[in-house]
């Protein structure tokens, strides 16, 4: 009883450190956001007129739907490869693999600028077009730009969590719906996916939430992109419109939380960077 | 081994096409950063002129930058590590429910988080202005993903019975903390620190608004540079911060290689 009693007391110890930090620069912060969120001349209502004024609500459904769109691509692109990285073996897979994870860990500001470099006025994707029709195609710095850049960042961890899963399948499964006579797309769609569904699931939540949320890419690109975080940015810093700032933060953190925390209970899994 | 299907070669062709997409603009930002003119392209000679000019104008924020990670590393090995090994021993409810706190700062937008330090902390001039400000930002984004990889590993050996053996063999607390735990958690410890460290020196969401003239870190100074200076000058910029941060991406996938992907999504 003693033992565990001075185990219980050493545990605390252990944990206050970290604790503090987080109750004095995470809790304590956001409780104030929350404050200063109501503190507009509207008070509290200020959550609701979000919903009300048009030009925070064009910014909140454009933002949903960017991340939506982004989830989706990504989702296809990745699993599309991810399967057929797992299920066949041929020279050059390893390097194949490297190639498209090594931008894991690219900040937005270096991903927006990639895109810059594909879809810029310098890019190559302008040079590509310009040689075939004439037209120089530059999209960079417009929503287009902005979804190809989510879509760059997401794909190389969706990737990875595609195939960590894949891997796991258990390759009978398959077997038994071949010999009994299924075809290879319903496989893919009764046994294979369905297989997948938790990692979908996760990395999904993941895309959604880094695209509501990221900064960087969007300003990079420009800073006319309506998208949440850079409404936030320009009410902050341009109109001192701090109470609105405050308020729109508090519920792109909310939003983003929430889809992590439903899409974790969901499958299980555990939740990446958001960046 | 009969011959390969065309869904093989279709299947192939579209993963080479999205690798591609990953890094061709890799390649292309690279080569920018060392010609003469991007525009006509190799033929006009490679330089080393912009990277120089990068070095001069930006090597502060540089060593800035290595400065804030190793800092921000301390500090989540510090707080990091023993929260992990209390949430390994502790199963309960409230364990998860303390674990499931420490995680929020890495849902919740870095521009949230910015702000809402600088709505709360943002009159404390001293502190405002100083380095440390950023720093806080840092470790909380980062903490997460310390305790998390170190846990996975606690996780997965059996603490309480080596601790127990080493208790029954009269070692104190602090020497089964020391000689026991911190050794038998050093690989999710290793893999914590790279990813603390990448992670901190890239971080942009939170430090562009926590910065000032006067802390300015690579991130910052490349979302300036991609503002306002040439294409080449930006993609000399960026082949840095690549040289930077290549390394420990590397190091971070041969790592996570024979601890296995499966480990990690027991928790």
């Amino acid at each position: 009883m003693r033992a565990r009693s001075r185990d219980d007391f050493r545990h605390l110890l252990l944990l206050l450190p970290a604790g503090i930090v987080f109750a004095a620069f995470f809790l304590v912060p956001l409780g104030q956001l929350f404050l200063i969120g109501g503190s507009g001349k509207s008070g509290y209502a200020g959550y609701a007129d979000i919903l009300v004024h048009p030009k925070y609500l064009r910014s909140l459904v454009s933002t949903l739907a960017l991340a939506a769109a982004t989830t989706v691509a990504t989702l296809l692109l990745s699993t599309t490869a991810g399967l057929f990285l797992v299920r066949n073996a041929f020279p050059g897979r390893a390097l194949l693999v490297a190639m498209l994870t090594l931008p894991l860990a690219f900040p937005g500001v270096v991903i927006g600028f990639m895109v810059i470099m594909l879809a810029g006025r310098q890019g190559l994707i302008g040079d590509v077009t310009q040689a075939l029709t004439g037209e120089k195609l530059v999209f960079a710095y417009s929503m287009a730009g902005l979804f190809m850049g989510y879509v760059y960042f997401s794909v190389p961890r969706t990737v990875l969590t595609i195939m960590a899963s894949a891997e796991k399948l258990d390759p009978r499964l398959e077997e038994a719906a071949r010999s009994l006579g299924a075809s290879r797309l319903r496989v893919l769609a009764d046994v294979i996916l369905p297989g997948l569904k938790p990692a979908l699931l996760a990395a999904g939540a993941i895309c959604f939430a880094t695209a509501m949320g990221a900064f960087g890419t969007a300003f990079t690109l420009a800073t006319r992109i309506d998208v949440l975080p850079m409404t936030i940015y320009t009410e902050f810093t341009l109109q001192a419109n701090i109470a609105v700032a405050a308020a729109l933060s508090f519920v792109l953190g909310a939003v983003t939380w929430a889809a992590l925390a439903l899409a974790r209970t969901a499958s299980g899994a555990t939740v990446a960077a958001a960046g | 081994m009969r011959g390969r299907g065309i869904a093989f070669h279709l299947q192939l062709a579209f993963t080479l096409l999205l690798a591609s997409f990953l890094i061709v603009p890799v390649l292309a930002s690279m080569l920018a950063g060392v010609t003469a003119n991007y525009l006509s392209g190799v033929a006009g000679g490679l330089t080393l002129r912009w990277l120089g000019e990068v070095w001069s104008g930006y090597a502060g924020q540089v060593v800035s930058s290595l400065g804030l990670g190793l800092a921000c590393l301390a500090c989540t090995l510090v707080l990091g590590v023993p929260a992990a090994y209390v949430l390994a021993r502790r199963q309960g409810h409230v364990a998860r429910m303390i674990e499931e706190l420490l995680v929020m700062p890495v849902a919740v937008p870095g521009l949230a988080t910015a702000l809402a330090l600088i709505v709360t902390y943002g009159t404390w001039g001293d502190f405002r202005t100083s380095w440390s400000f950023i720093l806080v930002g840092h470790v909380l984004f980062t903490l997460p993903f310390m305790v998390r990889s170190v846990l996975a590993v606690m996780a997965a050996i059996d603490l309480k019975t080596l601790e127990e053996g080493a208790a029954s063999l009269g070692a104190t607390f602090g020497q089964r903390f020391l000689g026991v735990v911190l050794p038998n958690a050093r690989p999710g410890i290793v893999a914590g620190a790279l990813m603390v460290l990448t992670l901190s020196v890239g971080e942009f969401n939170m430090t562009w608004l926590l910065h000032t003239p006067l802390t300015k870190t690579l991130p910052v100074g490349l979302a300036d540079a991609y503002a306002s200076l040439r294409l080449e000058v930006a993609s000399a910029y960026t082949l840095l911060f690549f040289v930077m941060i290549v390394p420990l991406l590397v190091a971070m996938q041969l790592l996570s290689k024979p601890l296995g992907s499966g480990r990690r999504q027991d928790r």
